[in-house]
């Protein structure tokens, strides 16, 4: 067996692309999950590779947020098996993270319960989601979109081999949104990690990711996302017309990006022309 | 007459009960613990019970009930079907309920109930207080060493347990903590007041600090502060101690209201 890659830590020029032969970074393998007699996950089958950016989307109920916990070890399933990477670090950027003001919390002390108190990596992740100047701020007080981007630099203090995060935009605004991809984009190309996440804003998500997996408690359809914003089984989901905006807005941007995924949402004058 | 020795003891005593009591108090705040740690004092009023009857150590069976009382509520919370707030109202009281029964079925023995419920500091004797301290600092040291991944389960608990933190046994571990507080500090202040020490000075310290950890030592002060202050007056004005040192740390609380406010309007 060859030796499995080692995770790159720091910025690299050259865009390797995956080892055929390396092992996937976290496989679900027929992987069901039942509560209370209500089937949440059906037989899902999941492989992420290096450095790939996987977007689950999916109606409410659909199961996301279950998957990703299965995935991550959080919760067991009833049949199928999870295997992960022997020495797979993970981040995790979960939902909704709510810190009650009678906890006092800054930014910093908030960071150092990752376990990785090394100053220079600290800065390093506030400066990179650019929340370097609260570094003293109280956690309590931060907007919904500040406190996301502090607990994704938290989950890059792991230095994980991937991050996975749910629903990163909620309680973001349309152009924080943007920004939030473009973000994700860089430090895939910075530090070479792969993405899976979770997310409802179907059409802005479809630019910035290399394959979606549309969820409703089983995998309906998966793969490019100009491919399965055709997909009838995707339509049927999400409605035509909802759908078809999807199709438009992702076809433009096949013409302005590469299909490798290196920039993986445009810059932020191109996503306002798109929008006006 | 303030150095007697009783006083002297019962301040020995009390501080060690606020020093500890500081830290455990901000988890207990942090994690909206408070009418839990309610419920685990009055189960150590069957505990006493139990100590009694099979001729153990009270304290040692104080802490066997909180956790086997702890265990069980985990185990039926898992289950969802009833909120923590009616569980805990269903087995606050009946632990309290339960206490008192098996103490009157036990003829033979005489207990002061008073004491256990409203705490009888100035008769601390120097047993008490080997167990005050010797509780106290090992609870001390469990904190320190499981401070960091215990915060982090307390933020939130998803998010630790993807970090890897153990998230159950770090909630096991503080219910046990507790416990051993509880039958600790017992003596002190009674069993029907003793998560007031906890609770009111990690809540009195809040205006002033900006980190968990600060918070702490902030509320171990004032704690300590609440206790001094509330025998001194208990003794000055012959009133019952545990109460005299509960109200001193209301009164600290209200001023760290007032602290507080005056420095948000500045």
């Amino acid at each position: 067996m060859m030796s499995i890659p080692a995770p790159i830590d720091t910025p690299s020029l050259i865009e390797t692309p995956p080892l055929i032969e390396a092992p996937p970074l976290i496989e679900a393998q027929a992987v069901s999950l039942s509560r209370d007699g209500t089937l949440l996950l059906d037989s899902i089958d999941l492989s992420l590779s290096d450095r790939e950016i996987v977007t689950i989307v999916g109606p409410n109920g659909a199961g996301k947020t279950t998957l990703l916990r299965v995935l991550m070890g959080l919760d067991a399933p009833n049949s199928g098996r999870v295997r992960r990477r022997p020495g797979l670090r993970l981040g995790y950027v979960p939902q909704r993270l709510h810190v009650d003001p009678i906890l006092p919390l800054t930014v910093d002390a908030f960071l150092g319960l990752s376990g990785n108190r090394d100053k220079a990596a600290t800065q390093a992740a506030l400066v990179q989601v650019g929340m370097d100047s609260h570094a003293k701020s109280q956690v309590c007080r931060l907007s919904g979109g500040e406190l996301q981007r502090v607990v994704l630099a938290r989950a890059l203090l792991r230095r994980p081999h991937l991050l996975l995060l749910d629903e990163p935009t909620q309680g973001v605004d349309v152009g924080g949104m943007a920004e939030l991809y473009r973000l994700i984009g860089e430090i895939r190309r910075d530090r070479g990690c792969a993405v899976l996440m979770v997310s409802h804003d179907l059409h802005v998500v479809m630019g910035a990711t290399d394959r979606v997996v549309c969820l409703n408690r089983h995998v309906c359809c998966t793969g490019h996302p100009h491919d399965v914003s055709r997909d009838p089984r995707y339509q049927s989901l999400f409605g035509r017309e909802v759908a078809g905006q999807v199709a438009v807005y992702t076809h433009h941007h096949d013409h302005v990006h590469g299909p490798d995924g290196q920039c993986v949402v445009p810059d932020k004058g191109d996503e306002n022309r798109d929008r006006a | 007459m303030f150095l007697e020795d009783f006083v002297v003891r019962a301040v020995v005593a009390g501080l060690g009960v606020a020093l500890v009591g500081g830290p455990l108090g901000c988890f207990i705040v942090w994690r909206r613990m408070a009418y839990f740690g309610d419920t685990m004092a009055h189960a150590a009023l069957l505990g006493v019970a139990l100590g009694l009857l099979l001729h153990v150590p009270t304290s040692g069976a104080i802490v066997l009930v909180g956790v086997a009382l702890a265990g069980m509520m985990t185990l039926l919370l898992r289950q969802g079907r009833w909120g923590s707030d009616t569980l805990l109202g269903i087995f606050s009281h009946t632990a309290l309920a339960l206490g008192l029964v098996a103490l009157s079925l036990m003829e033979t023995v005489r207990v002061d109930l008073m004491g256990y419920l409203f705490g009888d500091i100035l008769a601390v004797t120097p047993e008490n207080l080997m167990w005050v301290w010797g509780g106290g600092i090992i609870v001390l040291a469990v904190l320190v060493v499981l401070w960091r991944p215990m915060l982090s389960a307390t933020v939130h608990a998803d998010l630790a347990a993807a970090e890897g933190v153990p998230v159950q046994a770090m909630q096991f571990a503080l219910m046990l903590l507790i416990a051993v507080v509880v039958a600790a500090a017992m003596n002190i202040v009674g069993i029907l007041l003793v998560t007031s020490l906890l609770v009111i000075p990690a809540a009195a310290a809040r205006p002033f600090v900006s980190t968990p950890g600060h918070m702490a030592v902030v509320a171990s002060g004032i704690g300590s502060m609440a206790v001094v202050g509330g025998i001194l007056a208990s003794v000055q004005w012959d009133t019952p101690t545990g109460p005299s040192i509960v109200v001193t740390a209301f009164s600290l609380f209200m001023a760290s209201l007032l602290i507080g406010a005056a420095r948000r309007s500045r």
